[in-house]
């Protein structure tokens, strides 16, 4: 370990360590935030959820774009999967089917960040998160 | 360093650990990485989370899963099911007792939605025994601010303004303190403080020094800082191993990190810290006792003045605060003095931890901004009284504070209006009861834990109390009378008027609080002989309903004095002289033929 030689020191660690405590402080406030759903049943794992929710993190992460990704259960679009469940605070959620890692970063590029929806998105007639 | 999508929080203060919590974590991360998600999922061990009622708790973020009671062997379904699969284990979920419904995140619990997260704003949320996870979370960033920024009185002048009042019961304020303690010049002048938490039912300051020990050590070197002194002793009881492990382990990082020793963070200012162990004598919480006993004497208390300010460790201006008022302290520093005023009533400013104990649906540890009401402390956050019986009173303060009863269940909660109810702030603990205990008998385990602790360097104290509980003794067997009631009173008050500290002078309170609002059952208990809660054996009268009586016998076997008597198949009889109230009778009879009044 090094020593903190000075205030900032401690700032510039500070900086370098609020990385790994990013999900745990987003997880404080959820409703201020994109609120993001990756299906991950078998069907959605099977058409690579996984490969989809990690390209998604990674985006956020770099861009620090204001969203928290969790998983959820399988929504019943087994056909469409992988499906991603977006929630913009105050707007109602939007469900995109046939997502890849590709598309994923699309949806963070412009629906997310710009508002623009973009194909694949599933009609929907229910209302999820915070229900 | 991994980017990890999810963290498993797990609970390891005492009380979670009891109930394998440490085991939890170790089949957590087997299950982890037995589906190859170690890279994915991350496990932690934090501080409580307060909801002791339903522990061990485990939390998932970033969806705030809020599982609870899991077991060891719930751990892989958690694994396979939540984190492979995005299904939550429902049957591990909170359930809300009024609707019956699962809640899937703790946003959603009643428990935790009035609640402002100050003292305990790390407490269940990072690794305590990680400092990096506590400077994420701005840690030592107000230490960093206040030596770069600020002079020592400017300091003093935030936590003035910020109307931050002493929690561990005075509710003297905090800045004032400091103030005094740095106008005292000295070669030498000590930090200390005052984890010698000992009010039955109380587990505060042991939770935020399990789940947040550096808040506290960041705490006490802003406060050396302030008054000038370069010297911390943390004075903790011996029965918090686990707190003193996890200051142990936080005092080592901050060494390793310079944030401890000489020229910390290359300003010039030095601060060390040390433990010092209590043998858990209840006095000892009294600063000048608890002083005495770091000096190596008897815990006994002194005169005041002079205060330890003036004079106090090793006869060298001592500043004394209890836990939770440190762990206040970074926060105030970086969030401003007017956003902590912000919180709370005119004259008590912030927040304050109850620990929530007795008859009620969620035991645990809370924090609360002052001015909110008993009623929803108790029925909102706490989530009522325990089956459903009637509410009677809550007992805040410990051995020193008083019993509140229905008609305070509205007033807000702070320091002075709590004084004018007849009880007192005191330390958080908030013990509940309902109408199955005898007031009489409440006053009497309090007066028995004071008599225990009373360290017997003055008469009031020593004597006085040991009368009260004879009387209150007399009473609860059936042989007192109303002088009895009346005596109480009057020693009471010359207790209170002349013990030399603050444990004498307030020991009486639970005897007086009791009397003036359950005046009627003391009377009871001399008058008519007779316990209105049915909690005073010697009060009770067992006899037998001789029309549900089957004569079957079964009570005649289970008596263990042959009170009870009669021919088989016809109705029994017991001898009230002969019977010893045990109660064998009554768990016996299958035919609820046993009256007890």
């Amino acid at each position: 370990m090094n020593k903190i030689k000075s205030i900032d020191d401690l700032r510039k660690m500070k900086k370098d360590l609020e990385f790994g405590m990013n999900i745990r402080e987003k997880s404080n406030s959820p409703e201020s935030l994109v609120q993001i759903r990756v299906a991950m049943a078998t069907c959605g794992i099977a058409s690579g959820a996984r490969e989809v929710m990690n390209a998604m993190i990674e985006k956020i992460e770099k861009d620090k774009i204001p969203a928290v990704v969790t998983q959820g259960g399988c929504m019943g679009y087994c056909y469409a999967e992988p499906t991603v469940e977006v929630k913009v605070p105050g707007k109602d959620p939007v469900v995109f089917g046939y997502v890849s890692p590709k598309v994923a970063v699309e949806i963070l590029e412009k629906y997310v960040l710009n508002g623009e929806l973009i194909e694949g998105i599933i009609p929907t007639n229910y209302q999820s998160i915070n229900q | 360093m991994a980017s990890y999508k999810m963290h498993l929080l797990v609970c390891g203060g005492t009380g979670c650990r009891a109930s394998e919590s440490a085991k939890i974590v170790e089949e957590l991360s087997v299950e982890i990485k037995r589906v190859g998600l170690e890279n994915d999922a991350q496990v932690l061990t934090t501080g409580c989370f307060g909801f002791c009622e339903k522990g061990p708790i485990v939390k998932v973020v970033p969806d705030n899963t809020f599982y609870t009671q899991v077991k060891p062997g719930d751990c892989k379904e958690i694994i396979e099911e939540h984190i492979l699969k995005g299904r939550k284990v429902k049957r591990l979920l909170y359930e809300d007792p009024t609707t019956k419904e699962h809640i899937e995140d703790s946003k959603h619990m009643q428990f935790y939605q009035k609640q402002i997260r100050i003292a305990l704003r790390n407490c269940g949320f990072i690794d305590p025994e990680n400092i990096d996870e506590y400077i994420a979370r701005d840690g030592y960033s107000a230490l960093a601010k206040v030596l770069g920024e600020y002079t020592p009185q400017q300091t003093i002048d935030i936590i003035k303004k910020s109307g931050l009042r002493g929690r561990g019961g005075g509710g003297f304020p905090t800045g004032l303190k400091w103030e005094i303690a740095s106008k005292n010049k000295a070669d030498q002048k000590y930090v200390v403080c005052n984890a010698d938490e000992g009010d039955p039912g109380a587990f505060m300051d042991r939770s935020i020094l399990e789940g947040d020990p550096h808040s506290i050590i960041e705490a006490m070197a802003i406060c050396g800082y302030s008054i000038g002194a370069t010297k911390g002793i943390i004075y903790i009881r011996a029965e918090y191993p686990l707190a003193i492990s996890r200051l142990k382990v936080a005092g080592r990082q901050c060494r390793a990190y310079g944030l401890l020793g000489k020229d910390i963070m290359g300003t010039g200012f030095d601060f060390e810290l040390e433990l010092r162990y209590g043998a858990g004598a209840f006095v000892c919480g009294e600063e000048t006792a608890l002083i005495r006993s770091m000096e190596g004497f008897r815990g006994e208390p002194t005169v005041k003045p002079p205060f330890p300010a003036e004079k106090g460790y090793m006869g060298k201006p001592t500043n004394v605060n209890n836990v939770e008022t440190f762990a206040n302290v970074p926060a105030i520093i970086l969030k401003g003095a007017d956003w902590f005023s912000s919180i709370g009533t005119e004259k008590s400013k912030g927040t304050k931890v109850f620990a929530l104990a007795g008859k009620i649906n969620n035991v645990g540890l809370i924090e609360v901004p002052m001015g909110i009401t008993l009623r929803e402390v108790i029925y909102e956050i706490g989530g009522g009284i325990k089956g459903g019986k009637k509410f009677k009173a809550v007992q805040t303060g410990g051995p020193s504070g008083g019993c509140l009863t229905e008609k305070h269940l509205d007033v807000p909660i702070d320091y002075d209006n709590l004084i004018a109810a007849g009880s007192m702030m005191g330390s958080g603990g908030m013990i509940v009861m309902d109408e199955d205990d005898c007031m009489v008998a409440v006053a009497k385990f309090y007066l028995e834990f004071t008599v225990e602790e009373s360290c017997g360097k003055c008469a009031p104290c020593r004597v006085g109390n040991k009368r009260l509980h004879e009387n209150l003794e007399k009473i609860c067997n059936g042989r007192g009378t109303t002088e009895d009631v009346e005596y109480l009173k009057n020693l009471g008050k010359v207790i209170k008027d002349t013990a030399l500290c603050g444990l004498g002078q307030t020991s009486p309170n639970p005897v007086l609080s009791t009397i003036e609002h359950f005046y009627d059952e003391y009377l009871a208990h001399v008058t008519e002989r007779r316990c209105p809660a049915g909690q005073c054996k010697a009060l009770k009268l067992y006899t037998i309903i001789a029309d549900k009586c089957t004569g079957c016998t079964a009570c005649v076997r289970a008596c263990p004095v042959a009170a009870i008597t009669g021919e088989k198949r016809q109705p029994h009889v017991i001898d009230a002289e002969k019977c010893i109230r045990c109660g064998a009778c009554f768990d016996k009879c299958k035919f609820s033929a046993i009256h007890v009044q």
